[in-house]
């Protein structure tokens, strides 16, 4: 068993970077994600990294960069939060069509405008359709385990995608909490050396990122979908397999308390520990309620979502993001689209909270949960959504 | 010879789209652009290797001999060699349908 | 090193006979600067790697799924062709080091055309030739946005017509003069910047080779004439590089650690008016205007010189 030390998340995180043995960091600083570089490139100037750490001068280059570490077969990490994220958008397109396994930490914070440092999804949500693994962790755990996880999927030979893990700024990048840190050992049975299947080399000279005639490009596009598709199944061996390594085991749909549960709530990231408390609280006043929490976005768990849910009445779905004109948040949109026409169709609620970090608390999510009780009783297959605790004549 | 449009099936593409035969242009024939070609006039040739080292398509080559001809095959037909040779030794001459 | 006139030419068939750009290309009947790609695959070997902003010879050189490049070629995006070389450098520099690549020397080539140099490229230039990187950055310029159609760019001379700088009939074409990247490069204090022209072959093989043995980074800028673009018959564009040196409005220079040498000096300078004529983008220019262009190169050349003794260069 690792050594177990109570450390900020972001050190953490900059942490199993280093356990991962990644060979180039591109970064560009932005807040909240600072602490995740500062303490990389520190690790690195006092020699305990063997890697170069590459001040980009801007994110657009920090994944551009990254891609030409990928391109000749090294390990790349980045990270950034929502700017960043938004600045680099091209990028982060064009090294998932070409297969370049990079992974990013995403500092999970809102999309401007207005400008604003604190947490929420709007960063991830813009990128939703970009063709990377995209997976949510929900305390210092779990992102120090899942950085290791992220290399050994991205870097399979069946996957070579590139992979985010999207943790709530500040909420979590800079709290302290308890974790285990891997023996180096460990790691050397989880995590394999990086063995593209082309590289930039001049004893065997390809061409990467040619020009994608009509005649080829949708090829070329059901050729990137499927490994994505696919991937589901490595993904789930390499989170059985980091189980049976560490004795934690993850999975794309993770359930509190789901059995007999006629209401469940649905999350992403940090909420999913305190509504689980909130399950509890409701539970002891007998409400029959559970939880679930979307671990993995990207690919979309559809058979695992649809089997957590399949004996629930009614859904209300927390999203911390927005979809501008559309018919609610993008978790709340994704589900509704994924339960379609499918054996079990509840009463879908859906709640857009906690934007720029503002705080959900527990009283907040039994407000939401009675909330949602009532609109179900008035008008159960009420497709609307409310942005809760926003003040307003 | 690679295979294009109608064959190419989706499972086909390496990854990445990457394209791993080096050089396969070469199959391209650019020669179909032209409406001039070169004709080189060997008797004013002096082996100089203006032509050569000027055409942008590597449209021609050494013959054994150390005299220079143009590759038809991707002679474009732009007339640089004709213009830069410094003996006037090669001239454009009108393609026939 | 003097300009190699046209008549002492046997010297070009000491340049490796080797093509590590394919023909087969589709680049325009006459293009100077797939040329200048030709020159520069020459003079860098197979022991290359190169990045590759998009543009005219990304397009030309990779239209799936052919591709012309016999060495390593990778393209990513329009603006980080410096952004990719030097991912490709440093990445390359850790495999080395931890022993999992053997040990050899790659040189590590970042290309892109004006508009990828000294429009949206220019940040990520900055960024790697101030990180340091052991890499080259060709900028190949062929004045426009040659590629989307002949738009202007900051390098499109003053008075070309461009279709977003057409000579109208209230504004007479491109007003402002192109942007002197090379000396922007330079004031980045890198080891090596240096001005070229595929019309002078061996002057450009002879630099690329210098720049990729010089450790830290390198910029050369080549002068790529576009018939197409310019609007000149396609025969001409090797005559068009030697009137831009002849005039003085494209001087060939090398800054060495911050030492300017002309390479190639011209003792008398041709009237810019032969090398403006013969070019369609330039056919309205007024007598007024052609004086204006004649003065500035003066002035630039002039300020040039000035450099060169300044600091030592010859």
């Amino acid at each position: 068993m690792g050594k177990r030390i109570g450390l900020e998340v972001s050190l953490s995180a900059a942490e199993a970077v280093k356990m991962a043995n990644v060979d180039c960091i591109a970064a560009y600083p932005i807040t909240p994600q600072t602490h995740i570089v500062e303490h990389l490139s520190e690790l690195v100037n006092n020699g305990e990294l063997d890697a170069e750490f590459i001040p980009v001068e801007s994110e657009h280059s920090a994944m551009s960069v990254s891609a030409g570490v990928s391109a000749v077969g090294a390990r790349a990490f980045t990270c950034t939060s929502s700017q960043g994220l938004a600045l680099m958008n091209e990028i982060v397109h064009i090294v998932a069509s070409m297969r370049l396994p990079i992974v990013m930490i995403l500092a999970n914070r809102s999309m401007s405008g207005p400008i604003s440092i604190w947490n929420d999804h709007t960063d991830v949500m813009s990128i939703r359709d970009c063709g990377w693994i995209q997976v949510f962790a929900n305390n210092g755990q779990e992102v120090f385990d899942n950085v290791l996880f992220a290399y050994r999927v991205a870097e399979s030979q069946k996957v070579m995608l590139p992979l985010i893990v999207n943790i709530d700024g500040f909420i979590l990048t800079h709290v302290i909490e308890p974790v285990e840190f891997w023996e180096k050992e460990q790691v050397e049975r989880y995590l394999p050396d990086f063995k593209p299947v082309y590289t930039m080399h001049p004893d065997r000279p390809v061409t990467m990122g040619g020009v994608g005639m009509p005649y080829v490009f949708s090829e070329a596009k059901v050729a990137q979908d499927e490994p994505l598709i696919q991937s589901k199944t490595e993904i789930i061996t390499a989170w059985k397999e980091l189980g049976d390594i560490v004795g934690r085991y993850y999975k794309p749909i993770e359930t509190y308390r789901i059995e007999d549960a006629e209401t469940l709530f649905v999350t992403q990231g940090s909420f999913g520990e305190t509504v689980s408390l909130v399950v509890d609280a409701l539970r002891d006043e007998g409400e029959s309620v559970g939880l679930v929490m979307d671990r993995l976005w990207r690919p979309f768990p559809f058979d695992e979502f649809r089997e957590a849910t399949s004996q629930a009445k009614n859904l209300i779905v927390i999203d911390r993001a927005i979809s501008y004109g559309g018919q609610g948040g993008p978790l709340a949109i994704d589900i509704r689209s994924a339960l379609y026409k499918g054996e079990n169709q509840p009463n879908i609620t859906n709640f857009i909270c906690g934007l720029a970090g503002r705080d959900v608390t527990i009283n907040d999510f039994k407000n939401i949960y009675h909330k949602a009780m009532e609109k179900v009783k008035e008008n159960p297959r009420e497709e609307d959504f409310e942005y809760y605790g926003v003040r307003g004549k | 010879m690679t295979k294009t449009r109608q064959d190419l099936a989706w499972q086909e593409l390496e990854i990445g789209a990457t394209l791993i035969t080096p050089g396969n242009s070469e199959e391209y024939k650019s020669g179909d652009w032209r409406s001039i070609r070169p004709v080189v006039d060997n008797k004013k040739c002096i082996k100089c290797g203006t032509c050569y080292i000027f055409c942008p398509d590597a449209a021609i080559y050494e013959t054994e001999e150390g005299f220079f001809e143009a590759n038809l095959y991707y002679c474009k037909g732009c007339g640089i060699c004709a213009t830069e040779c410094p003996t006037q030794a090669i001239e454009m001459v009108e393609e026939e349908e | 090193m003097e300009i190699v006139e046209p008549t002492n030419v046997y010297a070009y068939k000491l340049i490796t006979k080797k093509e590590y750009f394919a023909p087969g290309h589709r680049a325009c009947q006459g293009c100077a600067e797939a040329l200048a790609v030709r020159l520069v695959a020459k003079a860098l070997g197979r022991n290359v790697i190169v990045a590759s902003a998009t543009g005219c010879m990304e397009i030309i050189s990779s239209p799936m799924p052919y591709t012309s490049w016999r060495v390593p070629w990778i393209h990513v995006a329009f603006e980080n062709a410096a952004a990719v070389a030097s991912g490709a450098e440093a990445g390359m520099k850790v495999l080395m080091r931890k022993g999992r690549v053997p040990k050899k020397k790659i040189t590590f080539l970042a290309m892109a055309g004006d508009g990828g140099t000294s429009d949206i490229g220019v940040q990520a230039l900055s960024g790697a030739l101030e990180r340091g990187h052991d890499f080259i950055y060709i900028c190949y310029d062929n004045e426009a946005y040659m590629n989307t159609g002949i738009q202007r760019s900051s390098s499109t001379p003053y008075g070309a017509s461009t279709t977003t700088s057409p000579a109208g009939k209230v504004i007479p074409g491109q007003m402002t003069w192109k942007k002197n990247m090379p000396e922007i490069a330079a004031a980045h204090t890198i080891p090596y910047v240096a001005t070229a022209c595929p019309s002078y072959p061996i002057d450009l093989v002879e630099k690329v080779k210098k720049a990729a043995r010089l450790k830290g980074p390198a910029y050369v800028h080549i002068l790529s004439v576009c018939p197409t673009g310019w609007r000149l018959p396609p025969e001409l564009a090797i005559k068009a590089g030697r009137l831009a040196v002849e005039t003085g409005v494209f001087p060939l220079y090398e800054v060495e650690h911050g030492r300017y040498r002309f390479t190639g000096k011209i003792e008398k300078l041709r009237p810019v008016k032969e090398y403006l004529k013969i070019q369609g983008r330039f056919r309205h220019l007024s007598e007024e205007m052609i004086d204006t262009i004649q003065k500035r190169v003066v002035e630039e050349y002039e300020k040039l010189e000035k450099k060169v003794e300044m600091t030592e260069g010859d």
